[in-house]
């Protein structure tokens, strides 16, 4: 009777669908310790599995002795290579079209790579073990750099036919891996020849590792009697995982369950599939015990997937008025010792070919040559779609320098190169075609709240302060107008190991009117259990405290690609949405049969079905829920049920306006962000607080691989950032307060507007955050550093250019 | 980051502490708050088959100001040393040094015996206790002595404290006049790029007395007795700074790592000590 005396505004409120800052219904678990992550599954009889790792980054595994390892109490086994390729286990395919080794096959290709699995009853004794597997090694000469790669007398990947293609075409040496080339080569170098101004620098985006407070692990438990085989772990895509376990074992995908847990942040890391996750299910075959694989932090980075390592060669041209009139890139990947990036099959660099940004340039080329070298495999998306971040660097840092060439404000230089508005959807010179923006209005939204013209005045001020000695600090403005293309995607052109990448959801209104809603994608604290309850909540009536979401076990979640690439508000968000509708569409019938009317003469109101016309005549969707399971209504079976499948029409273009403003000491390379602001366009907003959350978080990251995150390599190949104390993942102390603002410009294709937000920061912060550093030195003729632009590479900067005479 | 196996102990006196040591010589390590030794036993690079626990054994810890003389057990944290309001008024440096350790986990579990006594050249307080002038106790089996802190280290994690002696406390003559230990690093919990100790006594404008010690820029603590020099009885004007940053830049001998080159460092060395000067100057 209640729902008689409500408001409509009440009913709304009390829905909590989208729009509404609901708390994360997770938090109530993590934060007082009650989540459920794969180190807290405890089996029966557990065994538990670690690697052997070897210290050289390039040698040939002479021999391997365990005699020794066997005597410790509790090591039960120790797998090499050669127990696997019985089973065909020793190599695995990977998700690039490359092979990688599961455990070294007479050799090793990066420092830490897995050479022998010891199983052992505990952790500790497995520790043991490992200590006393003796590996006799012949050290060969190591290769760090992809251009001497493309160079040297050294092969690397011994087991490829260097005159064969590779899985993306020709390769031109035997440690090159692809050529991949996108758009006009000769118009562009045409435009480039004829252009009044030329920029043209070499950009480096230097490698650096997700590092999820959690790190990678499984629990692998082969019931030997039903057949069945359960896998726990840390995946970012489940079901796939179950599919290629199915592939590579031989065992039925009926017979395999997949189950990720609570997952402590991926960020990109979690996507692959890892020697560990092979090693486990082959341990607990062989034993018929479940068996543990946990990465400690040094393994995690040091050998779970890196992401970036891209050396972009970049020209940019222009009119003597600032109008871009063409973009050349080339790019050299570094990829490792093996090629395990995870992008889509038809993208070996990913989606680099967004690189013209969110400017209108006519005519652009860009090719990328993927290379081998010494260092550990990956190059997964950072909490970035595929290789969006590297695109975003690019374009961004090249834009800045040519309004240093033009001698123009660079706010500005980016103000008449825009796409507009009217121009969406706008199909861009390297063939993506941009949903909607609305760049100039969030610009200029952008640059009057951070008061732009008078930030340049006080710069201009402090420069000429420093110039007189009384002040060692130099001011930057750090711009940044970000697109990124995200929520792959359509089918006919995105798939994984030939799964098409569309996602899943599938509801089930229960005879009370609450509902569980299984997805196949899965958080790994995104907080999709308050997110996709909000879309349903919106969707179908109900509230979204009534609604259960749930992911990650393979034997109830519908089908799907998972959670990266900021995909699962665009595809699966859509998934849920369109399930939620064919939910309405049975509730309208069953409606329109209780208030005996047709079924175009009720309509959807809030949290019910009125009769047109006559609103005190409803059917809420709780009694709704109800009459589906106790009434039999002729012409329609009973129950309440929904499931979609969704392929994206095409992909979504979140976009945003990021300024930093960065006081930096010339002397001590020190920093401190004064203010950041961040404007972000996601689209339809499904819950403000959690989009917030997620900006404030990719901030922090895209602060931390800006100003000292790296994964750094000696010559040898020694990993010199294995640890946190080199590491740099900030706490509270080094991350500074951030402004959030937005506007809306709502996706036309997508079901519900929205574009995906997760990654947005990532992808503009560092720009952001490298922007400032350059712009700081810009009066002083600086043009382009390298990151991360820690203390003493900001000193060097200082020092080159002379300031500390 | 599993150690290898290891025998425990917790010992309740001093005695037994000796006992353990002489009976297992280079196999048995004494362990303060084990934030440095702990990691070392899980990466393996320290094998310490006896592991003798020191925080049962009585009388190590507190800390005593007295007749402008101060003595802290060595089984003292770093939160007590920034929570103690006695310490504060009679060296203040302390505080100041302390606040810039690690981060207040480490400093709840982080003693200073075990700070001084490991010969990290990253801790600080060695460095401090340089710069302080201090005085460290070592019991052994020959009963007690007592080294000067500038005399203590001899290269990185070799000291002068034999196998078998224990650090039980440092004590040192409350400081007078300005004070200021300044540190440069990456992040928090990081050790220092560069950090510097300064005392500093000004008497009618002129400096009568300074005292300067650097952290992190060679393999031990690095007592500056030159660039002290430069300073004393001048009246510490930018040309005196300069003299005495040139005077300690000749003591130290920084190496190359993940914080940065040698030229680097020594930039900053210079930059963190004149600043350090500058502070104590004007507190003096």
């Amino acid at each position: 009777m209640k729902d008689e005396v409500d408001s409509r505004e009440d009913r709304v409120a009390n829905l909590k669908g989208m729009g509404c800052a609901r708390k994360r219904v997770e938090d109530a678990r993590f934060t007082q310790g009650k989540g459920n992550y794969v180190d807290d599954i405890k089996l029966d009889g557990m065994l538990f599995g670690d690697f052997v790792r070897t210290p050289y980054a390039h040698a040939r595994v002479v021999s391997i002795n365990a005699e020794a390892a066997l005597k410790v109490p509790g090591v039960l086994a120790v797998l090499t290579a050669k127990d696997l390729e019985p089973l065909g286990l020793h190599w695995m395919p990977t998700l690039a079209g490359d092979k990688q080794m599961v455990l070294a096959d007479g050799k090793v290709l990066y420092q830490g790579q897995e050479v022998a699995f010891v199983v052992a009853e505990n952790r500790v004794a497995a520790a043991d073990g490992i200590e006393l597997v003796e590996v006799e090694y012949e050290e060969l000469p190591v290769i760090t750099d992809p251009f001497e790669a493309l160079k040297s007398d050294v092969v690397l990947r011994e087991d490829l036919d260097p005159t064969a293609d590779g899985a993306h075409g020709p390769r031109k040496h035997p440690n090159h891996i692809f050529t991949w080339e996108v758009g006009e080569k000769e118009t562009t170098e045409q435009v480039l020849a004829e252009a009044d101004v030329v920029v043209e620098e070499m950009i480096y985006y230097h490698r650096t590792h997700p590092c999820p407070l959690e790190t990678c692990g499984c629990v692998a438990s082969m019931d030997k009697v039903n057949g069945k085989l359960t896998l726990y772990g840390t995946f970012q895509a489940p079901h796939a995982i179950r599919t290629v376990v199915s592939l590579i074992s031989g065992i039925e995908e009926h017979n395999i369950r997949v189950v990720s847990p609570d997952i402590g942040g991926g960020f990109g890391n979690k996507v692959g599939a890892y020697p560990g996750y092979v090693c486990s299910v082959v341990a607990s075959i062989v034993t018929g015990k479940p068996v543990k694989w946990i990465e400690d932090r040094m393994d995690n980075l040091m050998t779970t997937a890196f992401a970036r390592d891209y050396w972009m060669q970049g020209k940019i041209a222009a009119t003597k008025e600032g109008k871009i009139t063409g973009l050349w890139c080339h790019t050299t990947a570094d990829h490792g010792g093996f090629d395990a990036c995870a992008d889509p099959t038809k993208f070996p660099a990913g989606f680099m070919n967004i690189c013209t940004g969110s400017y209108d340039i006519p005519t652009a080329y860009l090719a990328v040559d993927g290379v081998y070298t010494n260092k550990a495999p990956g190059g997964v998306a950072y909490r970035c779609s595929f290789r969006v971040t590297e695109a975003a660097y690019f374009i961004e840092r090249m834009i800045e320098m040519l309004a240093i060439e033009l001698n123009m404000d660079a706010a500005e230089l980016r103000r008449i190169n825009f796409i507009k508005k009217e121009q969406f959807p706008y199909q861009s010179a390297l063939g993506w075609e941009y949903d909607s923006g609305d760049y100039h209005t969030a610009w200029d939204k952008a640059l009057a709240a951070v008061g732009y013209d008078d930030l340049r005045q006080e710069q201009a001020e402090r420069v000429a302060a420093f110039k007189r000695g009384e002040t060692r600090k130099l001011l930057g403005i750090g711009l940044c107008h970000f697109t990124e293309i995200v929520g792959a995607g359509p089918v006919k052109n995105c798939d994984i190991l030939g799964l098409g990448m569309f996602d899943s959801c599938e509801i089930r209104i229960h005879p009370t009117g609450s509902a569980i809603a299984r997805l196949g994608t899965i958080s790994q604290g995104q907080g999709h259990a308050t997110t996709f309850a909000q879309i349903l909540a919106t969707e179908i009536g109900l509230p979204a405290d009534s609604i259960t979401i749930e992911e990650g076990d393979t034997d109830t979640a519908p089908y799907g690609l998972g959670t990266y690439g900021s995909r699962s508000t665009p595809v699966a968000g859509a998934a849920t949405a369109m399930a939620g509708r064919k939910i309405r569409a049975k509730a309208q019938m069953i409606a329109a049969y209780l208030l005996e009317v047709h079924d175009n003469d009720v309509e959807f109101d809030v949290d019910r079905f009125v009769v047109k016309g006559a609103p005190e005549r409803f059917k809420t969707m709780k009694e709704i829920a109800f009459a589906a399971y106790n009434q039999a209504i002729p012409g329609l079976e009973p129950g309440l049920e929904a499931v979609s499948y969704y392929d994206p029409p095409n992909m979504t273009y979140p976009f945003g306006a990021y300024i930093c403003v960065m006081e930096l000491d010339v002397d001590t390379g020190e920093h401190e962000v004064r203010q950041f602001y961040a404007l972000d366009d996601c689209g339809t907003r499904i819950n403000p607080m959690i989009i917030e959350g997620q900006v404030h978080g990719g901030l922090t990251e895209a602060l931390a691989i800006a100003m000292g995150q790296e994964i750094a390599y000696d010559e040898l190949g020694n990993v010199k950032t294995a640890t946190l104390m080199d590491f740099f993942l900030p706490t509270a102390w080094e991350t500074p307060h951030y402004t959030t603002d937005h506007t809306v410009t709502p996706s036309p294709h997508h079901p519900i507007g929205a574009k995906g937000v997760g990654e947005s920061p990532n992808v503009g912060g560092v720009p952001a955050f490298s922007n400032a550093v350059h712009d700081a030195f810009r009066a002083f003729g600086l043009r382009q550093a390298h990151m991360p632009h820690d203390h003493w590479r900001v000193w060097k900067i200082a020092n080159d250019l002379g300031l500390h005479d | 980051m599993i150690p290898a196996a290891f025998d425990y102990y917790r010992p309740k006196d001093m005695a037994g502490v000796i006992a353990l040591l002489e009976e297992h010589g280079d196999d048995a390590r004494v362990m303060a708050g084990g934030h440095s030794l702990i990691p070392m036993m899980k990466l393996r690079m320290a094998e310490v088959p006896h592991l003798i626990d020191l925080q049962d054994v009585a009388g190590l810890s507190g800390i005593s100001v007295k007749d402008g003389q101060v003595r802290i057990g060595a089984m003292t944290t770093q939160a007590e040393l920034i929570d103690h309001a006695e310490l504060t008024t009679a060296a203040p440096i302390l505080k100041e040094a302390a606040l810039q350790i690690a981060d207040p986990q480490v400093r709840y579990m982080g003693t200073v015996g075990g700070n001084v006594a490991n010969g990290d050249p990253g801790n600080d307080m060695p460095g401090l206790m340089q710069c302080l002038d201090a005085q460290f106790t070592l019991v052994g089996p020959d009963g007690e002595r007592s080294v000067p802190a500038r005399d203590f280290y001899e290269a990185a994690y070799m000291t002068a404290r034999a196998d078998e002696e224990v650090l039980t406390a440092v004590s040192f003559a409350a400081p007078s006049g300005g004070y200021a230990y300044e540190k440069q690093k990456r992040k928090i919990g990081d050790y220092a790029t560069a950090a510097a100790a300064v005392l500093l006594v000004k008497d009618d404008g002129h400096c009568t007395a300074a005292s300067i010690a650097m952290t992190n820029l060679s393999d031990v603590p690095v007592y500056s007795d030159a660039a002290g020099a430069a300073l004393t009885g001048t009246d510490v004007d930018a040309d005196a700074v300069k003299a005495a940053a040139a005077a300690m830049l000749g003591d130290i001998d920084p190496m190359e790592d993940n914080r940065g080159p040698v030229a680097f460092k020594r930039h900053v060395a210079g930059v963190i000590l004149s600043r350090a000067i500058e502070r104590a100057w004007s507190r003096s």
